[in-house]
């Protein structure tokens, strides 16, 4: 049923959607330009077998800046997302390691049985690199790749990767690119917020790493969602609430060595956050393992909701879906009373 | 017996429908028909129109075949015994467990075998990109890629088909197989795509139409389509007709996954030899 139309709430701003790929950076917040596009460059000046391909959108998954750079290694593959990864399974095949680049809808819904037979089957050396993961569009469900991780654990062969930030995204590219076979990542672009260089962090292909300790909750997350849960982290320390946490930017293969080792940490409640629908991503794969594991923390997920989300301003969505820094930070006060 | 043109092709093609019966047999059922339409073209691809060296089937200087409609394997494998790229006591293994020849065509399984074909509509792409990467690699070698007429429904084919001329792949061949028969009925009422010809010819394509059960007329198109001098990619439309070379499966009612009795089989092997000898 369509909604009716609401009226905004007297004094408060009513806020426009904007961009179909809005950045994701908050007011004032340290960014860095197009993380990816720039280490591609970088990793690509020693290693001639990269090429970048694109199903029209290379300026808006910084692969414009590769293209500028080698225009010889670039592909223009049109608005054909089928052809777009099947053609890179063949050039795969021929010795290349293509970084094929789209949105994280079209990587994942409508092109999933050609990266499932001609890349991950075969086993090619394809970097799938999809931006708008999750819900960072305001454009409604064509452009939220809300199911995306659930989608491409389920491949075999397939490694997925889910960055926090510029730091991340830059280090994480070129672990992907020495890494021998299928990849897809979630790509964040345009000025992306730099965040962990705060912290003693550096990306390591599938490695969770334990950015915060704390006393009372260990949220493990992944992508922009670790962001915001040390966002949160700052906020809670001011009401005597200690939370850590522990960053798992690699999704599959799991580090589920480490993830075993904090969850059993005695007394803490473990916490899953992510930028994803509660089906098929981190928060099963981790209650999953423990489970299996024996391990029992109390455990709770952070996750968008199993249903097609909404249009709009993504702070509002952010708000509305639970996933912004002040509806992590109210839903944690609420669950430890 | 009259000197018949291009005796080898006739022999090797015979022995491609043979090899096919008897893996066929092992089955009891299969694409026994559409291996048999095929069988001239896949002799005058492997023994016309390809370099390739049987002993070492991922030399970088070979010719690379795709086979999209991955079901038919059986008339592949039946090729890469007679190529000696598969040893003949391989082929009662067919459709087996743990047999290098599953019934649809894997890239993992089988030597020769470049791509993992089946869920149709997609040995057009990736032979884009073999062919990008061939160019990249400066490499003269081709890319032949066969597919079905029923592929011709996937919107998939037609980005493959728009690419290729974009991006001028002289160096692939492709051939599409018009037998007019896919899984629920005759692929002409399934979705129309006449006149194919003319559509190939208006998307950029060097195309050409031949009988393909005709020798002469498919060793013609092969060396045209390689020595054509523009920068269009190439296509033959191939016009088959299922079961050919056993008479009673070429007349017998047309269906896409045929079964044959157990004495057929016998009956088959021995229509073919009489159409060798005829």
């Amino acid at each position: 049923m369509k909604p009716k139309f609401s009226p905004p709430a007297p004094g408060k701003p009513r806020l426009t959607t904007s961009a179909m790929i809005a950045s994701i950076a908050a007011d004032g917040q340290a960014t860095k330009p197009a993380p990816f596009g720039h280490a591609l460059v970088e990793i690509a000046s020693t290693r001639p077998d990269i090429v970048g391909m694109t199903a029209d959108l290379g300026k808006y998954t910084d692969l414009h800046i590769f293209a500028k750079a080698y225009p010889d290694r670039f592909y223009q593959m049109g608005m054909a997302e089928q052809l777009l990864f099947g053609a890179a399974g063949g050039l795969a095949s021929e010795g290349f390691t293509p970084f094929a680049t789209t949105y994280a809808v079209f990587a994942s819904r409508r092109a999933y049985d050609f990266i499932h037979q001609t890349i991950a089957e075969e086993d090619r050396d394809v970097k799938i690199v999809a931006a708008l993961p999750g819900l960072t569009s305001g454009y409604g469900p064509s452009h939220q790749a809300a199911e995306d991780l659930a989608l491409f654990r389920a491949m075999p062969n397939m490694v997925v990767v889910d960055p926090c930030d510029a730091l991340d995204t830059e280090q994480a590219t070129a672990a992907i690119a020495a890494h021998k076979g299928p990849v897809y990542m979630r790509l964040l672009r345009g000025n992306v917020p730099m965040v962990l260089d705060e912290y003693a962090y550096s990306f390591e292909l599938g490695k969770a790493k334990l950015l915060r300790d704390g006393r009372d909750v260990l949220v493990i997350s992944s992508g922009i969602l670790t962001m915001r849960a040390l966002e949160a982290a700052k906020a809670l320390a001011k009401d005597k609430v200690s939370l850590g946490v522990l960053h798992c930017p690699t999704i599959k293969p799991l580090d589920v060595e480490t993830i075993r080792r904090e969850a059993a940490k005695s007394g803490r409640l473990v916490v899953v956050a992510e930028n994803h629908t509660e089906i098929g991503g981190l928060g099963e794969a981790v209650a999953r393992d423990l489970m299996l594991n024996g391990i029992h923390p109390a455990f709770r997920h952070i996750a968008l909701p199993d249903e097609f989300l909404g249009a709009g301003a993504l702070p509002t969505l952010h708000d509305r879906y639970g996933i912004s820094t002040e509806a992590i930070v109210a839903t944690i006060k609420g669950w430890l009373g | 017996m009259a000197e018949l043109p291009n005796k080898s092709l006739a022999d090797r093609a015979y022995h491609i429908r043979r090899n096919a019966v008897l893996m066929g047999e092992v089955q009891g059922q299969g694409y026994i028909a559409q291996a048999l339409d095929i069988a001239d073209v896949l002799a005058v691809a492997y023994f016309h129109a390809m370099t390739y060296r049987p002993e070492d089937p991922e030399w970088e200087g070979r010719d690379r075949f795709l086979l999209s409609n991955g079901h038919y394997a059986i008339a592949l494998y039946a090729a890469l015994i007679e190529a000696g790229i598969l040893p003949e006591n391989e082929l009662e293994t067919y459709g087996s467990d743990d047999s290098r020849l599953p019934m649809s065509g894997m890239a993992q399984y089988t030597p020769g075998m470049e791509m993992s074909g089946g869920s149709l509509g997609i040995g057009l792409s990736i032979a884009v990109g073999k062919c990008l990467g061939l160019k990249r690699k400066g490499s003269s070698s081709r890319v032949y890629t066969l597919f079905s007429d029923g592929e011709l429904d996937e919107g998939s084919v037609w980005e493959a088909i728009l690419s290729a001329a974009h991006h001028k792949l002289d160096n692939l061949i492709a051939i599409v197989d018009i037998n007019n028969m896919q899984a629920d009925g005759p692929s002409t009422q399934m979705m129309g795509f006449e006149p194919l010809k003319e559509k190939l010819e208006a998307f950029g394509w060097f195309t050409q139409r031949i009988d393909g059960n005709d020798l002469d007329a498919v060793v013609a198109a092969f060396d045209a389509a390689k020595a054509h001098p523009g920068p269009q990619p190439r296509m033959i439309i191939a016009d088959t007709l299922m079961g050919k070379g056993v008479p009673f499966l070429e007349t017998r009612d047309k269906s896409h996954f045929i079964r044959v009795d157990a004495h057929e089989w016998q009956l088959a092997l021995q229509a073919l030899d009489a159409g060798r000898s005829a």
